[in-house]
């Protein structure tokens, strides 16, 4: 019999089953990026003007910028001038109109991936946004939604179709001047999704977008946009994956919410990048600027995320709390095994009166894993009655991870309410040891004592997801112990 | 159904079982009793199997298969049950949960067919009244914030709803108080049957008012000095260990052994 460290090493070898290659013809931009690249992605896009000289704007600052070097992550310098910044199937620049137009190994990918896209096998109640390299191939369940007034689609289309909404939206929550990374996706942005949410209208389904990155050497830089109108409701999920290659990609993504009066945004992510292999070479670079602003009183925004994936992820979804009573909240779980990085956490601006947001991380490490939470809770002067509750728990799997914290409170008004609270605990051996003598196989009573650690954020996950997230977290540890 | 020769028993590097002998028929109730430190808990673990409790030296048979080279799940499956003295706390697992996913590996394992969530929970209701536990306790993680006394009704109710064909029960009755020692009393004595054997490790006689053992062994610095019926423990009552140790040190000057 071998010891317990050996045991939690072999338990925690991971499959990666997401990791196949789609053989598909691309149209893709040579490597590199300079203003004529940005004119030809823009091109491509046949975007309005507006549009193109946003990127420029972006591009020039861009380049007065330097990469971040605060997270508590190592990686070897990116060569920006070796990423593919625009990469599509072919034939599929004119966006097909029905799903019998879509190449049928781009079905075929995404059934593999679980995700059907005809509708009559689609989960019901869920709308779904595939997002391929850099384009949007299908958007299911749009007509119905249109009916309500609600537009949810890809956001090159929304860039045609209602070029108002996103001049109006674009960039006031995350400028293009805000990070390196946010920069950077401003001005080479290929596709995402775009959400609309009328005065007063509760979408009647969870919708969702789908990215998948495939192709080699190509850099996903997508951008979501969400905008909830007065006393409006929208729940959002989005889900990745990429194949297995031997070198890093990068994943610069950036999303906006904007909740006004009185409405709620519920944005889920079930991350689940290539991680890179057992001795932590490739996978995904995944640096992700997620903001969201509740502009009115009594708004909502809710970020849950289960990471999973990833070689690096460095992403911090916040909230900026403007008006009166509005709510923030952040459920995190984030697991990192073999090398994987993780700095993950939020930011909570509190501005408008009697404002309240949450904060629960669950960091998960195993292998050689790191795993950090970094917050700032932040009142501002005129944040009277503020109120801010954290709580971050790390488990540690064997003895070769880390786990770190790095919460920041900044408060600036003496009415505010500000709690911290942090645990870090081993799997215990003696917890492993109860389950067996009950009959539990070893990689059962981890994946149950994991999943029993990470509760409560999965309960603010919605169903289909929660039981989803379960059952990732449960592939990310196996491997046969004992 | 067990039947331990000559087992010695180390933690780490230092030997705390020194030749173990013991013999269980099913059907029999043993009770192991001895001072603190006499190695009562350790032979518990180490017959469950918890690796930090390294077999040196001796054979451990049950049901006619060397134990030693089962893992502990596997001695779960074919019927070892250990209650435990200090039962484990697992947040955010509920306590049905785990019981259900116990439940259902043993029956896999015997080739049934596995319970669903409807019959589960009537088993387990009925089960519940045996053990006279608040319902809301099935719903809570495992053990988290749960009494000392809860805790270890909750191991007694994993053993009524497991039935495992050998109990080993380390020291279930400490801290308990008289109500709750009938109530697992009780639930023992339902228990036993011819197929079913149990080994009931206790520092006091105070139980074995309710459960009369058919074997009482006294435990001293990693050995079983003196075996006896029923009677053995009400004299040890009366008069504690030290008479058997002085007899036990006797003993081995003469070069004897138990």
């Amino acid at each position: 019999m071998s010891g317990p460290a050996e045991k939690i090493r072999r338990l925690i070898k991971k499959k990666y089953p997401a990791g196949f290659v789609t053989d598909i013809e691309v149209d893709a931009v040579p490597p590199g990026l300079d203003e004529d690249i940005i004119r030809l992605i823009s091109a491509k896009k046949n975007e309005p003007r507006f549009m193109l000289e946003w990127r420029l704007k972006a591009y020039r600052h861009w380049l007065t910028m330097h990469e971040p070097t605060w997270a508590q992550v190592q990686y070897d310098p990116i060569d920006y001038q070796d990423i593919v910044y625009y990469s599509a199937p072919a034939g599929q620049e004119a966006r097909p109109k029905s799903l019998a137009e879509v190449d049928p190994r781009l079905l075929k990918t995404y059934e593999k991936l679980g995700i059907p896209l005809r509708e009559q096998e689609l989960l019901a109640g869920v709308a779904v946004d595939a997002v391929f390299d850099s384009v949007s191939i299908a958007t299911t369940f749009k007509d119905k939604l249109s009916e309500l007034g609600i537009i949810f689609c890809p956001f090159s289309e929304a860039v045609q179709a209602h070029p108002e909404l996103v001049q109006k939206y674009l960039g006031t929550v995350v400028p293009y001047t805000d990070n390196f990374f946010a920069t950077l996706n401003s001005a080479v942005f290929s596709d995402g999704s775009f959400v609309y949410v009328p005065p007063g209208v509760r979408c009647p389904m969870e919708l969702s977008t789908y990215f998948r990155i495939n192709a080699a050497k190509t850099g996903q830089f997508e951008r979501t946009l969400i905008i909830a109108e007065e006393g409006a409701y929208v729940s959002y999920l989005e889900g990745c994956t990429a194949p297995m290659r031997d070198e890093n990609q990068l994943h610069a993504a950036v999303v906006e919410l904007i909740a006004l009066k009185d409405s709620e945004i519920k944005y889920s992510t079930v991350q689940n990048w290539y991680p890179g292999d057992e001795e932590g070479r490739g996978g995904i670079y995944n640096f992700v600027t997620k903001r969201g602003a509740c502009r009115g009183d009594h708004a909502k925004i809710s970020w849950t995320q289960v990471e999973t994936g990833s070689a690096i992820t460095w992403k911090y979804p916040s909230c900026i709390l403007e008006g009166d009573n509005s709510v923030g909240e952040f459920y995190s779980v984030a697991l990192t095994n073999n090398y994987q990085q993780a700095d993950t956490g939020t930011k909570m601006i509190h501005i408008g009166r009697n404002t309240r947001s949450t904060i629960l991380s669950k960091g998960i490490s195993a292998g050689h894993g790191q795993n950090s939470y970094r917050g700032l809770v932040k009142v501002l002067k005129g944040a009277m009655g503020a109120r801010n509750y954290t709580r971050c728990d790390s488990l540690l799997l064997g003895d070769k991870c880390g786990a770190h914290t790095f919460p920041h409170i900044d408060v600036h008004n003496p009415t505010a309410t500000v709690e911290h609270e942090a645990t870090t605990s081993k799997i215990g051996d003696e917890q492993l040891f109860y389950c067996r003598q009950r009959g539990l196989s070893a990689e059962d009573a981890v994946s149950m004592i994991v999943n029993g650690f990470c509760k409560q954020v999965f309960n603010e996950l919605p169903m289909e997801f929660a039981v989803e997230a379960q059952r990732l977290l449960s592939v990310s540890l196996e491997g046969a112990i004992g | 159904m067990l039947s331990i020769t000559d087992l010695h028993v180390a933690i780490g590097d230092k030997p705390i079982l020194t030749g173990i002998d013991l013999e269980v028929k099913a059907g029999e109730v043993h009770a192991i009793m001895g001072p603190n430190g006499s190695g009562k808990s350790t032979l518990a673990y180490a017959l469950a199997g918890h690796e930090h409790y390294k077999v040196t030296s001796g054979t451990t048979l049950y049901q006619g298969r060397d134990l030693t080279r089962l893992n502990p799940e596997e001695r779960a499956r074919e019927g070892l049950f250990l209650a435990f003295q200090y039962p484990i706390e697992i947040p955010g697992v509920s306590n049905i949960y785990l019981l259900k996913a116990a439940l259902n590996a043993i029956r896999k394992h015997r080739g049934q067919a596995e319970l669903d969530a409807m019959d589960f929970l009537s088993l387990v209701k009925e089960k519940m009244e045996w053990v006279s536990m608040e319902e809301d306790l099935l719903y809570r993680s495992v053990n988290e914030g749960f009494s000392g006394g809860e805790k270890k009704l909750n191991e007694v109710l994993q053993l009524t709803v497991l039935e495992p064909r050998l109990a080993i029960l380390d020291e279930t009755d400490s801290g308990l108080d008289i109500d709750a020692l009938k109530v697992v009393a009780e639930a023992v004595n339902r228990l036993r049957s011819p197929e079913r054997a149990f080994l009931i490790v206790t520092h006091y006689q105070r139980l074995l008012d309710y459960i009369i053992p058919d074997y009482v062994h006294v435990m001293i610095h990693g050995r079983i000095v003196k075996s006896g019926d029923s009677t053995l423990a009400l004299e040890l009552e009366k008069r504690g260990y030290a008479w058997i140790e002085q007899e036990a040190a006797r003993g081995a000057k003469a070069g004897g052994g138990t």
